[in-house]
């Protein structure tokens, strides 16, 4: 059995790391409570923007738009949002294993993938896995506004102009709730139709442009790509928020159940050298009468 | 009431503005524009500039919008601005001092000028001070 100043030494350690746990879990919650509101608001505008640019180019017709069809040699460039730090449980590495393991991106070639990286953690996770990293932005991740989100979207929009990648896709997690979170991987260029709309059901009277077709769908698409990655920003904050609370709950929860049985430890071994030390006594008592 | 329509204004970081409508005037890269309820389906690129929203029982109501876009389907009316503000959201003096910084760039024309970029800066403080006053 271990000696008890050991276990003491030990129950102090845990103790301590303990009190880590609870301060960071408490961080988190407050950054939870903010990224929620924020992803929330930010939701609508995610949502409507994606609905909107569908039914727009579902009316359109057959509009042959530079942005709308796939060109080049099929490099495929990904945005992937991560954090730069850990202990956040599943966060990270989910948004990793959903880029190298999952149907989607079953027949990918790393080789012709491109990651964008924000936050540090993807970055590192995808290396490893010989994805190449053309970009990596770890500054964006905190307190990120709308400008960081066009800043990358300009890029990739100026790569995906002049015909060095043809596809554009986000991966991120998707806030469902405080405790489910969502790795989601989405393809933002060329725009996917939803299927009922891509057939041009449903769809009363042929949309209008002002300026011409060619020339909004210049100036909408842009704004449709920045949109996209600013919501999925907002999305992963909030999640990151939440999968670092969670871990940090059940850390602090694991921690006061190894503080309890190395109390008990110590409580037991306390006991028996009690007792050893009162048997020696006795029998040295004996020993001398 | 018969002559409104759905209008919602969205903005990257919040809903804007949500509700009933009769109409809606705002700057596009085209003019200006008016919309009634049924006005035929159109897409148009906002310029930044005054928005007014005339609500169902007339009160009117002024706001800035910067960049963005606007679907129009008859009924409902979508506004997704970059930038949208309420009067009392506008710092006027730094709305001022963006114009004449803007003004002094396109007469002076110095070297490495974005002409493109103080023009949209000029347009942006004129529309902040507009709505204000």
């Amino acid at each position: 059995m271990a000696s008890m100043r050991d276990i003491k030494r030990r129950k102090v350690s845990i103790q301590s790391t303990q009190q880590i746990t609870k301060a960071m879990k408490l961080v988190s919650t407050v950054r939870l409570q903010r990224a929620k509101a924020k992803a929330e608001r930010s939701r609508a505008y995610f949502k409507c923007m994606q609905k909107t640019v569908a039914s727009m180019l579902s009316r359109t017709g057959n509009v042959n738009h530079p942005y709308l069809s796939s060109k080049g040699d099929g490099r495929k460039a990904v945005v992937v949002i991560s954090s730069n730090r850990g202990l956040a449980g599943g966060f990270n590495s989910n948004v990793v294993r959903l880029m190298i393991k999952n149907d989607q991106t079953a027949d990918w070639d790393p080789a012709s993938v491109d990651i964008y990286a924000i936050g540090n953690k993807a970055k590192d996770g995808l290396a490893r896995a010989g994805f190449g990293i053309a970009d990596s932005d770890p500054d964006a991740i905190d307190e990120p506004v709308y400008d960081d989100a066009k800043r990358i979207s300009d890029k990739l929009l100026e790569k995906f102009r002049a015909g060095e990648i043809s596809e554009i896709y986000v991966a991120y997690t998707e806030f469902k709730n405080t405790v489910t979170h969502i790795p989601t991987l989405i393809r933002v260029l060329p725009v996917e139709l939803p299927e009922d709309e891509a057939d041009g059901a449903g769809v009363s009277a042929p949309m209008n442009f002002e300026p011409a077709e060619d020339e909004s769908l210049d100036l909408i698409v842009p704004k449709y790509v920045a949109s996209m990655i600013y919501g999925a920003l907002m999305q992963s904050i909030a999640s990151e928020n939440g999968a670092r609370m969670q871990a940090m709950d059940s850390a602090t929860s694991n921690a006061e159940d190894m503080i309890q049985s190395l109390a008990l430890q110590y409580n037991r071994a306390r006991q028996s050298s009690i007792t050893q030390e009162l048997t020696e006594i006795i029998a040295g008592a004996e020993a001398i009468s | 009431m018969d002559n409104t329509f759905k209008l919602q204004v969205i903005c990257p970081d919040r809903v804007f503005y949500e509700g009933e409508a009769s109409m809606l005037e705002l700057n596009t890269i085209e003019g200006e524009v008016g919309i009634y309820k049924h006005h035929v389906p159109m897409t148009m690129i906002i310029a930044p500039g005054a928005m007014t929203i005339t609500e169902g029982d007339g009160t009117k109501k002024d706001a800035a919008v910067h960049s963005g876009f606007i679907e129009v389907l008859g009924e409902k009316v979508t506004v997704l601005a970059e930038v949208a503000e309420w009067p009392g959201e506008i710092d006027v003096e730094r709305a001022e001092r963006a114009k004449e910084r803007a003004e002094k760039r396109l007469e002076e024309k110095p070297t490495g000028t974005d002409i493109a970029r103080a023009q949209t800066a000029l347009q942006r403080a004129i529309a902040r001070i507009y709505v204000v006053k």
